[in-house]
């Protein structure tokens, strides 16, 4: 763990890090009112009374989002509570209609659990997950439309969160930012939130401490809501390093809640400690304990798709693939299935190739997500058949690849079109190696005389005579005969 | 026209179906004694064209021969139910103009009924107060009197507009709600019956929360087959309450067959407690002599930890008042008092907007829930609060009712105990056990104090056994043979 320290004036530090998602259940209504969630409406077209708060409403719990939050559970290798109390915390804020947020804090649905990390170097770790509960999410204020006034639009108003809590297991930006990949995958996987941290429906909350190695927990600072996983880092980054330095003055950190300022590469206090909101939690009075059925989870758990560990697990072991390429496969389901759809039945290795490789070099210059991939899985499935029967060789795949992104026509339609067919005609290539070798006399001399090196050059000749469809190792033991000759 | 007035709930329904009256003459009646009872400061909201529209309605259904329970009959509402598109004011300054745009659901039902709306009635701010005085809109002065006295009293609270209406026959009946005892102890006040049924009888969905797991809507009328009538139409599981219960209601109206042979009567001995007047300790002892008379039994029970009731009470329903009204913030809706930032704007609001018993109670609230003190007050109360509702459990093993006073005293007057909370807490000193178990209770009028004032008794049942407390309620009635009417009926004749 030592390439995890950070270096500071006096020695290495190092970096402790507990993670706080919201992630927004997917759900058509909110978690206590029958208002729709969608997103991007129309400000306050998407209020019911109870989400604005008004006199005499009450909430009623939305089944939908309870079971999300223990398929979440389920997938997060978590204990689910069977049963949970939701509180009330009050706070005055203007996005916030009820004067208090419905939450769960003693008892919530979800307890211990974990998660395993990705790293770039195929390793994995684990990180504990503390809990996961329910809670309704608050409006938004938006300071800008008006000089003196603040609106508010109250469509988020009442939308179920759930609350993740990791352990302060995490030692470095990119451990946070594997967990942030790895729990928004595994969000995805069950359909339980869309992820999506530009919309907002994933933030984060990061719990930053540091301290000599083997030393107790230094005081934390919570770093709230940064909205994207480059952020989370360079949040990360940029605290530790903060902390560090007053340290190292002699000074001790103060606990308190700070702002990531992404435009000035800063945190910036917010409040202290003691300027913390007393929150006066108490159970909702409004509401029962929420009672769940044994039956209702088996269910629940017995309908989970195959998780991106498995997943993976099942990759590395059908396809022979290397750890870090079934980690990159596996992260999304629609990629996952994509490869599975190209490599049935084929080498698999090359199926992977094709799909983490070239493919993958498309649509990230496009821009765009594996669903709206210019080829289909089929059609990169033919053209792997292709080199396999040795129709084209793997060089000519790649200009047939962008053909094929270029036109979306089927593979073998381009080869044909195009006259890409191998040449695999023994007499055809025999005849451009003696065209060849009648013209570059002088070189096939000096290889004759020992200069090997000079096969390479004969090859390209050879290639490009045929334009480049000769069958490269055809080629190669004719050639080779033939200057044997 | 008085004649019309002075039907009950049941006689009136016959009336209007044997056509002596039609509901919109019925109506106009109403709105006349409401009229000239204006010095009473019963009403908030008066809503006479509203009121005759439905009694035309109903007139028309009658004709029909259709209609439902309560076709054609006027009553009053207290004003912490939410009426759609009628100002909703919970008795305070800080609703200003809101006019709900629901209809909450106990109301909804009575109105499906056929249920005719005189109006809404007034009541001490988010129904806290045992004397309607903390009322934004003014005290209401209770119909009674002392026979030669010239002081006004208070009709209790917090259902005083409900109380004083009933009993004045400013309504054929109405309806309140009971967090501590503010259907009951109003009801004993004006000498007539409140009851207040099993939490989650009654939907919430639409009332003013005051304690959410305290508060329950009731009937005030001015007998018990009234009250039998209300809570067929009032009862019932709603799904938009999730502390409602999925419980079939049974028929009230047939419960009431008079006979109680057989039947166990708890009398708890610590609700004999100091310093009652004597008057309330013999009427106690009539009660219980009418229902051995009747066949029961009287059994002498413990309620051991009813010392504890008030000031548990008075922890939990502030602390959940505290949540409750954090709402109130001049944002949304109702009064808004601006100022230089959101917290100036949150102040000045709250101050002016509320009394200063809200002030009290909200403040209370905040501190037992605050950090440090939650377990000490809030957590601890909540344990108690267990433990007195399983001394009611214990005491229903052996018993199928309990009969108490409804109140340690007759109506006060305007102005007394105002300036100690601490005596204006102990009129409920009976009523808020029941709240703090979730038990029903029914006040029913049983005498006359030696001022001349009505005296309740109250009958306390098992949860979800409205039907045995109903009809124990019935035998008292009809052996009390309670038939005072109060001054004001006198001087408005």
């Amino acid at each position: 763990m030592s390439d995890l320290l950070m270096e500071g004036r006096t020695g290495k530090w190092e970096i402790v890090l507990g993670l706080e998602v919201h992630a927004q259940v997917i759900s058509k209504a909110k978690l206590f009112s029958g208002a729709a969630t969608e997103f991007g409406a129309e400000p306050n077209s998407q209020v019911s009374p109870i989400d604005a708060g008004l006199p005499g409403m009450l909430p009623v719990i939305n089944r939908r989002c309870v079971e999300q939050a223990v398929r979440t559970g389920l997938g997060l290798e978590a204990e689910i509570n069977l049963v949970s109390v939701f509180d009330r915390k009050n706070y005055f804020y203007a996005d916030l209609p009820q004067g208090y947020q419905i939450s769960q804090f003693t008892r919530p649905i979800v307890g211990k659990g974990k998660i395993r990390l990705d790293m770039p170097d195929g390793s994995t770790r684990e990180v504990g997950i503390t809990r996961l509960h329910l809670e309704q999410d608050a409006g938004k204020s938006l300071h800008d439309q008006h000089p003196s006034l603040s609106y508010i639009d109250l469509n988020r108003s009442g939308v179920a969160l759930m609350e993740i809590v990791s352990e302060p297991d995490m030692r470095s930006g990119e451990e946070a930012g594997a967990y942030l990949r790895k729990l928004r995958s595994i969000l995805r996987y069950l359909g339980t939130c869309d992820g999506n941290m530009e919309e907002g429906s994933m933030r984060c909350d990061v719990n930053v401490s540091v301290r000599r190695p083997g030393d107790p927990l230094g005081t934390r600072c919570e770093v709230k809501n940064v909205n994207s996983i480059r952020f989370v880092m360079q949040a990360i980054e940029v605290e530790a390093r903060r902390q560090i330095e007053i340290i190292e003055d002699g000074g001790t950190i103060r606990q308190e809640t700070r702002l990531y300022d992404p435009n000035r590469g800063e945190t910036r206090s917010m409040r202290s400690k003691e300027d913390a909101h007393d929150y006066r939690y108490f159970p909702d009075p409004d509401l029962l304990p929420l009672v769940l059925d044994q039956a209702l989870v088996d269910g629940i758990k017995s309908a989970l798709p195959e998780l991106p560990d498995a997943k993976k697990a099942r990759f590395i072991a059908d396809y022979k693939l290397s750890p870090y390429d079934a980690g990159v496969l596996v992260a999304e389901q629609n990629i996952a299935t994509f490869f599975e759809a190209v490599a049935k039945g084929r080498d698999a290795k090359a199926a992977a190739n094709w799909v983490t490789g070239d493919l993958f070099g498309v649509l990230n210059k496009r821009g765009v997500g594996i669903e709206e991939s210019p080829v289909s899985a089929a059609a990169l499935g033919e053209l792997v058949d292709l080199i396999a029967d040795s129709t084209i060789s793997g060089k000519i795949a790649k200009d047939v690849f962008a053909e094929m992104v270029e036109s979306g026509q089927a593979p073998a339609t381009i080869v044909e079109a195009k006259g890409w067919r191998q040449v695999t005609d023994t007499g055809a290539i025999e005849a451009a190696i003696d065209a060849v070798l009648a013209a570059q006399e002088a070189k096939v001399a000096e290889y004759r005389s020992g200069k090997d090196k000079l096969f390479g050059f004969f090859v390209g000749q050879v290639m490009k005579a045929t334009e480049g469809k000769a069958n490269p190792a055809l080629l190669n033991d004719l050639l080779r005969q033939k200057l044997a000759g | 026209m008085a004649a019309l007035t002075d039907l009950t709930l049941a006689s009136a329904r016959d009336g209007l179906q044997s056509r002596e009256f039609s509901a919109v003459e019925l109506t106009r009646a109403h709105i006349a004694a409401i009229e000239a009872a204006r010095p009473l400061n019963a009403f908030i909201t008066e809503t006479p064209e509203h009121a005759l529209a439905q009694a035309a309605v109903s007139d028309a259904k009658l004709a029909k021969g259709a209609g439902g329970a309560l076709e054609g009959l006027p009553i009053g509402i207290k004003d912490l139910f939410c009426t759609k598109g009628i100002l909703t004011t919970a008795g305070s300054h800080i609703l200003d103009g809101f006019k709900p745009p629901y209809e909450s659901t106990v109301t909804a039902k009575l109105w499906d009924a056929g249920a005719v709306c005189l109006g809404k009635l007034n009541l001490d701010e988010f129904a806290m107060g045992s004397s309607n005085m903390t009322s934004y809109y003014g005290p209401v002065i209770n119909p009674w009197s002392q026979p030669g006295g010239n002081r006004k009293l208070v009709p209790g609270g917090s259902s005083g507009g409900s109380a004083a209406a009933t009993a004045a026959r400013l309504a054929l009946a109405t309806i309140g709600t009971d967090t501590g005892g503010s259907i009951r102890q109003p009801a004993g006040f004006c000498g007539i019956v409140g009851a207040k049924p099993t939490y989650g009888r009654c939907s919430r969905w639409g009332i003013v929360a005051f304690a959410s797991s305290l508060d329950q809507a009731g009937p005030m009328t001015r007998n018990v087959r009234d009250a039998a009538l209300m809570l067929n139409v009032m009862c019932g599981h709603d799904p938009k309450d999730s502390t409602s219960a999925p419980i079939p209601v049974p028929d009230f109206e047939a419960a009431l067959t008079g006979d109680i042979r057989g039947l166990r009567i708890g009398i708890p001995r610590e609700y004999r407690v100091d310093n009652m007047p004597a008057e309330i300790d013999a009427l106690w002892q009539r009660g219980i002599d009418w229902l051995k008379a009747a066949g029961a039994e009287p059994v002498d029970i413990s309620l051991k930890l009813t010392k504890y009731a008030l000031p548990t009470y008075y922890i939990i329903a502030p602390a959940e008042a505290s949540s409750n009204l954090a709402r109130y913030d001049g944002a949304r809706f109702g009064l808004r008092v601006p100022g230089g930032s959101l917290s100036e704007m949150y102040e000045n609001t709250r101050a002016e907007g509320f009394g200063a018993e809200v002030r009290r109670r909200v403040l209370i609230g905040t501190y037992v829930l605050s950090h440090g003190y939650y377990d000490a007050y809030y957590l601890k109360a909540q344990r108690i609060r267990t433990l007195i509702a399983r001394d009611f459990d214990e005491a229903f093993r052996t018993v199928d009712a309990i009969l108490t006073p409804t109140a340690p005293s007759a109506a006060f007057a305007i102005g007394e105990k105002m300036d100690d909370p601490l005596a204006m807490y102990l009129n409920d000193v009976f009523t808020v056990p029941v709240n703090l178990a979730g038990l029903p209770g029914i006040s029913v009028p049983a005498g006359l104090s030696a001022d001349g004032l009505p005296l309740g008794l109250q009958v306390i049942g098992r949860a979800f056994d409205e039907a045995t407390m109903l009809r124990i309620a019935g035998v008292l009635e009809t052996a009390a043979g309670f038939v005072a009417k109060p001054a004001y009926l006198g001087e408005a004749a």
